[in-house]
């Protein structure tokens, strides 16, 4: 008897402290979606900060120079919103992985990350107006250049696992024997020793990569649909969103995104490459 | 130009960066081992008690933090935290959370495992000479346990200095990911990068641990000279 009263009084105990903490998580929800927008831009404003996420690694879209200063294309986009909306600009440094859930749980205001827009995106954060473009490329050997797809016939293709590469070849180009890694580095490694024809992957990417191997060239630069990429903000956002929108329409038109391809991109990107093959027609 | 990789060590501000990061995995280990060891301690000794529900309470909180795995308790903290409750700290201090509540967990097992190992018999003296509960608490367990306790203490210290490594998984500018932005940004003028960053973040771990594992011998020597 003595037992069973112990058993009710542990049961009773922790029926009472779960339901305790179900009261508690289910105020605090009401209680945060009460909390109005902490991302629009009166709040923003208010505060005095924007919270920009931004890529630390993604070299020359986002990173960080020798200096300990972060640079890039989007780095420089991320410093003249803070301009223009008249506040201090916070980097929230992420990874691919955690752009959206660094939206969702307040961590940042805005995502500049080289986010290309999808479908599946689309559903679970707002994008803005795109502020860059890129498409699939094809990197072959300046003395042997693939210019067309009908050269690769019956050839080896180098391709990331992945990646947009790797759909538009399984869907569009079977004729193309694909070879397949999983690495930026593997998939570079395995061009330069001569165990395919070609490599194909973003331009945006492979641009930056024959400036180091000048025996390359990026020979097709756009390869079915192009894809752009936004600015986020979190799903919902419309006071942020709009604002962004108009931003980048000025900013357009001004010419801004020429300045920033000339100072950000074009130092790390071959002689080939012209402004208009990045940013968006005017 | 084979090995220029190590000169990317010592270009512009990357050393200091580096030794800013080792800072900050520094001081939210040193941070969360003394809260979490505060609270070990305290969490320990109610699990010597004989209070049922007080020791099932505090198994059941050792056996959540023992399983699940630490990544996903900073995920956690960093992401669920904010959404569902709207506490919104720097992901310095959400880590800082995370591994306190984690040490708090090991610490007290291992707080009660050294309490428990004190020989009975010392008990048993102590009480033949007419010491009250809190006195033998102060003058005979707690003396004895803390040498029982040493080496699990120091182990648990180090391995949270290693787990500062998984700090980078929520935008922690610890040492591991400020070496990779210095990897990523030397990567395609210098291939050999990689190689001279991991070396130089592996010495550091060492020169950073070494030392505790050094003291803990030094300490336990000197206490059997004392007996």
């Amino acid at each position: 008897m003595k037992y069973l009263k112990r058993i009710i009084l542990v049961v009773a105990s922790l029926v009472l402290a779960l339901s305790g903490l179900w009261a508690g998580l289910a105020a605090n929800q009401t209680h945060a979606q009460a909390a109005a927008n902490q991302s629009s831009v009166a709040a923003i404003k208010k505060r005095g900060v924007i919270r920009i996420a931004v890529f630390g690694d993604l070299k020359p879209y986002g990173w960080v120079n020798q200096d300990g200063k972060r640079v890039g294309y989007d780095v420089y986009l991320a410093r003249q919103i803070g301009k223009d909306l008249g506040v201090k600009v916070k980097f929230v440094q992420v990874n691919a992985n955690n752009r959206v859930d660094t939206l969702n749980s307040n961590k940042a205001d805005l995502v500049l990350a080289n986010f290309t827009v999808t479908k599946e995106r689309k559903q679970i954060v707002d994008f803005a107006k795109p502020y860059m473009k890129v498409s699939v490329g094809v990197v072959s050997k300046k003395s042997h250049p693939i210019t067309k797809l009908s050269q690769l016939k019956g050839k080896k293709l180098i391709i990331n696992k992945g990646t947009t590469a790797e759909n538009y070849f399984t869907q569009h180009q079977t004729g193309v024997t694909q070879l397949k890694f999983d690495s930026k580095t593997q998939q570079f490694n395995a061009l330069k020793h001569g165990r395919a024809q070609a490599l194909a992957d973003d331009n945006s990417y492979l641009y930056a990569w024959v400036k180091n191997n000048p025996s390359y060239t990026v020979s097709i630069k756009h390869l079915g649909a192009q894809q752009s990429i936004s600015p986020a903000v979190k799903k919902g956002n419309k006071s942020l969103l709009n604002w962004t929108n108009k931003e980048i329409t000025k900013l357009n038109k001004n010419g801004f995104f020429e300045k920033d391809f000339n100072q950000e991109l074009k130092p790390y990107f071959g002689k080939e490459v012209k402004a208009n093959d990045i940013i968006l027609e005017k | 130009m084979a090995h220029s990789g190590i000169n990317v060590l010592f270009a512009g501000h990357n050393f200091a960066r580096l030794m800013g990061g080792l800072w900050t995995s520094v001081w939210i280990a040193a941070l969360s081992i003394l809260f979490g060891g505060i609270l070990g301690i305290l969490f320990g000794f109610l699990r010597t008690r004989s209070n049922r529900l007080v020791k099932l309470i505090f198994r059941l909180y050792l056996e959540f933090f023992r399983i699940v795995p630490t990544v996903v308790l900073l995920f956690l903290v960093y992401y669920i935290l904010p959404r569902q409750f709207n506490v919104n700290w720097p992901g310095t201090w959400m880590a800082v959370l995370a591994f306190t509540l984690w040490v708090a967990a090991e610490y007290s097992d291992i707080v009660r495992g050294a309490l428990e190992s004190v020989p009975k018999h010392q008990i048993e003296a102590g009480e033949a000479l007419g010491l009250n509960d809190r006195q033998l608490f102060w003058y005979v367990s707690l003396p004895q346990a803390f040498q029982l306790a040493l080496p699990g203490t120091i182990n648990l210290a180090t391995r949270v200095i290693k787990t500062t490594s998984l700090l980078m998984l929520i935008s922690v500018m610890d040492v591991i990911n400020i070496g990779q932005q210095i990897i990523e940004a030397n990567n395609n003028e210098h291939p050999t990068t990689v190689f001279w960053v991991y070396g130089l973040i592996f010495i550091l771990y060492f020169i950073v641990d070494y030392p505790l594992s050094w003291w803990e011998r030094r300490l336990r020597k000197n206490s059997k000279e004392v007996k």
